[in-house]
């Protein structure tokens, strides 16, 4: 069974400053064992409550692998890299595996700074994470 | 509070913020010109970008507790280093919640756990970062990064 989900745009608590439009997760989408999730944009402090809210719910069914498309993502900070290793920790803990798709370079390094890089599987695409 | 600020320097940009996780966006484009114009180029031009919005996180979750509509400054300032290479000095100041400097350590690495990056992520990227406490109150953190000399020789 394939479940989707998109998740609408960001509700704000300042009225005071505008609110960002775009969307951060473009897609969340489950197949059997699978939950792939692809995020776009500006991954920070204010928008990784939105990453937690659409893909929580995909977690329940305990996945045996996520693969999380980077591809879109133009800039990631701590937060962000926090936010993925909570699922990291969360899908070893079943057992499974997390894997990200294609960070760029700005994104890469955070990893790096990091030490996370130590961590993560790494690929260049969807079809290469879902081998993995 | 004492909102006081040094007279900015005529090469200096101030910045306003309230302590809204939505004006990271802004400041991060405001780093991004400025350290450009500095002479800054990928990878160093990303990463002064990056403990730039760490800090204000930090600023927000530690000395504000997450309340969001507390003053924030943030001065960009073009300076010079070794070498008279160039350089961009930040000033990130808050009136929040102060600590004790000595106290703010990066932690430990090998814990793969979320949260608590952004202090190593600061001293990691920035040639210098210090903190101190004014007499004011709140706390003010002072970060430079040099332009490294084959970034400036490639212009």
């Amino acid at each position: 069974m394939e479940r989707r989900g998109v998740v609408a745009s960001p509700g704000g608590t300042s009225e005071s400053m505008p609110h960002s439009s775009d969307k951060v997760v473009q897609e969340v989408r489950q197949q059997g064992g699978v939950v792939l999730i692809r995020l776009a944009g500006e991954i920070d402090m204010h928008r990784t409550p939105e990453v937690l809210q659409a893909v929580e719910p995909h977690m329940q069914s305990r996945p045996k692998r996520v693969v999380v498309d980077l591809s879109d993502v133009e800039y990631m900070d701590s937060s962000g890299v926090g936010t993925l290793v909570h699922l990291f920790r969360q899908v070893n803990s079943n057992g499974g595996k997390l894997v990200l798709v294609k960070p760029n370079e700005r994104v890469r390094s955070v990893f790096e700074i990091t030490r996370l890089d130590r961590f993560f599987v790494i690929c260049q695409d969807q079809q290469e994470a879902l081998k993995q | 509070m004492d909102y006081s600020w040094p007279d900015r320097p005529p090469d200096a940009v101030d910045l306003s913020i309230p302590s809204e996780p939505r004006s990271l966006t802004v400041v991060r484009a405001a780093v991004e010109r400025m350290a450009k114009m500095a002479g800054f180029r990928e990878p160093d031009l990303s990463q002064v970008i990056l403990a730039v919005d760490e800090a204000l996180a930090n600023v927000i979750k530690h000395s504000y507790r997450g309340a969001t509509d507390q003053p924030i400054r943030v001065r960009l300032q073009p300076t010079r280093g070794p070498n008279n290479c160039g350089g961009l000095l930040v000033l990130v100041r808050d009136y929040g919640t102060a600590v004790d400097p000595a106290t703010i350590q990066p932690r430990n690495l090998d814990d793969i756990r979320p949260g608590g990056l952004g202090v190593h992520i600061i001293r990691s990227v920035m040639d210098e970062a210090e903190y101190s406490c004014p007499e004011s109150g709140g706390m003010q953190l002072r970060m430079v990064k040099y332009v490294r000399s084959e970034q400036a020789a490639r212009g």
